[in-house]
């Protein structure tokens, strides 16, 4: 060790005898590195966001849709073939172990009116189970009770838009809205959820019982129901519950063996995990990118550190002759490339975290970095000033002195 | 071990291939310096003294017959233990001074302890008084560009003796400096000689020689003459000189 530490000071004189070719040689370590740190940084706080985003849609859910129909080679979109129906959902709410809840959902955009307020939203008719599935607490009064439900009272519940929107900073609870012509008692105000993933404000609805909304809001139909959401038990569980729906509905819809189904289940868990896989596959080829900065950052320091080499060749000579061993010579100069890029390694992660809490605050995410990828980067950039400053250093330690004391 | 001479060169021969020519750098040299002399080599460039230098110091090895340095074969040593040996018994004052720029004197003077593994605190004090040696006592902190060409000199000198070598070898010690710093450095080699170092300079000045005990003259990689001589007395010339305009 005392060998080390007394060739180590010699490597960093020979850095501070040229400050400006040093920090230009780092410079290639220092942006890979920064690069490294705001990618994978920028990456979990994106991801973080929608996950957060995600979880407001609840989880372990379902979607029921009906089917399409084709007319003439031409598909319509859901809603346009075999619609469901509200016996569906009973059945889906009897026969499937693996999920514990299911709500029947529909919604029609509708002006709602207080005195001379008014605000145009969408109203959903559902049941209890709706905002358990939704996982959607209330943050003032109650949900509506499964009495209110099944005989279709008039009462509501309004997100926190609508809430604010009508009331300002009064008390909503016990107060009669107009929804449509219906005058309609607000019992809860939701808490807030948010934007979703695609921007739109969750809270700007007002949910009403199914029962009141098919005869209030269409009065023409009592049967039909829009889509049906359902819970899973657990998230391992929603793809069984989602082979039961499926079965369920093929038996109530008397489908036989072989026909497409009428009717589409939507998986949100799949949803999730695709939009999780692109974003990941963005951050991965963002970090290829960073790879191979840091890689053209390590080609600088052997470029540099040849330079050097040849630079001081006479110098070299000098230490050879007069009895440096090759071993002593080479660790000179591996320290010297090691304490380049590490220096430019430090630097870099100080700047990447840096950029990457300014882009944070200025996209709107958190600012997520795990601990392990500064030392990752930190052990890469090490890495760097021995795999290629270990050339150079050879090629320093292996002269000839005589012929290095002769160079000019 | 007591009656070995420092330095036995038998039917030393060096080669270099360059191509398909051959170049015969020393033939069949034979060569015995005993402790303690002052030997001058002279000869016309590409004569072979050159080369003789290097074999001499261990930077290069014959490639046929014997080195015997105090008696131990050197000849066929591996590179490691050539460095090991330069470091502990060799001083060297290369052609040109050849100091690292921009390094303050002393940390040039203290390099070979660094390889030596001298801790910090030593190396300083051996450096400083190597330099107090060269009387560059006070210049401890300027770099080579603010020293003079002697002064530059003197500081290859003291780097040179900071590892209390046996030897010191001197390729064209006074090449690069004018007539008086000349006769300067070697009144300090002479001195240096009067400690008991064994001193082998190479110059094509035959005044310079005539401070030497010995001269050899080299030619065709051969030794040509080999004749003792009383050396002069650079201290005395340097009385005899007037002072430089400051």
């Amino acid at each position: 060790m005392s060998a080390v530490g007394s060739i180590v000071p010699l490597a960093f004189g020979a850095l501070r005898r040229n400050r400006m070719r040093s920090a230009l040689t780092s410079l290639g370590v220092i942006i890979g590195v920064a690069a490294l740190i705001l990618t994978v940084a920028s990456g979990e706080g994106s991801k973080a966001v929608l996950e957060e985003q995600l979880a407001t849609l609840g989880t372990n859910l379902l979607i029921v849709l009906p089917g399409s129909s084709t007319l003439g080679g031409a598909r319509g979109g859901p809603g346009t073939g075999k619609p469901l129906t509200y016996g569906d959902l009973v059945a889906i709410g009897k026969g499937t172990s693996a999920a514990r809840y299911a709500a029947p959902l529909d919604r029609t955009v509708v002006q709602v009116v207080l005195d001379n307020q008014n605000w145009l939203t969408t109203v959903y008719g559902s049941t209890p189970d709706f905002f358990a599935i939704r996982e959607w607490t209330i943050a003032s009064g109650r949900i509506f009770n499964s009495a209110e439900s099944d005989s279709g009272a008039k009462v509501c519940v309004l997100g926190l838009t609508v809430a604010t929107q009508l009331f300002g900073d009064s008390d909503p609870l016990g107060q009669l809205v107009r929804v449509r012509s219906m005058p309609c008692e607000v019992v809860g105000v939701l808490v807030s959820k948010g934007q979703s993933s695609q921007g739109q404000d969750q809270d700007d609805l007002v949910v009403m019982p199914w029962v009141t909304f098919k005869s209030r809001m269409m009065s023409q139909d009592r049967v039909h129901v829009g889509s049906i959401l359902v819970s899973a038990i657990s998230p391992d569980e929603v793809s069984h519950a989602q082979t039961q729906v499926t079965g369920i509905l093929r038996q109530q819809h008397r489908q036989p063996d072989g026909e497409l189904d009428d009717f589409t289940v939507r998986n949100l868990a799949d949803l999730a995990a695709t939009q999780e896989k692109a974003a990941d596959a963005q951050t991965g080829m963002l970090r290829n990118v960073s790879a191979v900065s840091l890689l053209v950052g390590g080609i600088g320091i052997m470029n540099i550190m040849l330079v050097s080499v040849t630079e001081r060749t006479r110098e070299i000579g000098i230490r050879l002759a007069i009895g440096a061993s090759e071993n002593k010579v080479l660790l000179q100069f591996l320290v010297e490339a090691v304490v380049l890029s590490a220096a430019g390694g430090l630097i870099g992660i100080a700047l990447g975290i840096a950029g990457a809490v300014a882009l944070a605050s200025a996209m709107g995410w958190p600012f997520v970095l795990t601990p392990v990828w500064i030392f990752v980067a930190f052990g890469v950039s090490m890495a760097i000033g021995v795999v290629f400053g270990f050339y150079p250093a050879r090629k320093a330690a292996q002269m000839n002195p005589i012929d290095a004391l002769r160079f000019e | 071990m007591h009656s070995d001479p420092i330095i036995r060169l038998a039917g030393v021969t060096k080669t270099y291939k360059t191509g398909e020519i051959e170049v015969h750098a020393l033939v069949d040299v034979d060569l015995t310096v005993e402790k303690g002399e002052m030997v001058a080599i002279m000869g016309p460039s590409g004569s072979g003294k050159s080369t003789l230098m290097n074999v001499l110091g261990c930077l290069d090895q014959p490639t046929e017959g014997s080195y015997r340095f105090e008696g131990r074969e050197v000849a066929t040593l591996p590179k490691g233990e050539l460095s090991a040996l330069r470091l502990s018994a060799f001083g060297f004052v290369f052609q040109g001074f050849q100091l690292i720029a921009r390094t303050s004197a002393v940390d040039n003077v203290a390099l070979p302890l660094v390889y030596a593994d001298v801790p910090v605190g030593e190396r300083r004090q051996r450096g400083q008084e190597a330099l107090e040696r060269v009387g560059l006592a006070g210049r401890e902190n300027h770099t080579p560009a603010q020293l003079s060409g002697g002064q530059q000199q003197r500081v290859a000198i003291a780097r040179a003796l900071v590892n209390r070598p046996r030897l010191i070898l001197a390729d064209e010690p006074t090449g690069a400096l004018d007539t008086r710093t000349s006769v300067e450095v070697m009144a300090l080699l002479q001195s240096l000689h009067k400690t008991g170092i064994t001193i082998v300079i190479v110059t094509h000045e035959p005044d310079i020689a005539a401070y030497a005990s010995r001269r050899l003259v080299v030619r065709d990689g051969r030794i040509l003459s080999d004749e003792q001589q009383s050396p002069h007395d650079a201290a005395a010339d340097l009385a005899g000189m007037p002072e430089k305009a400051a």
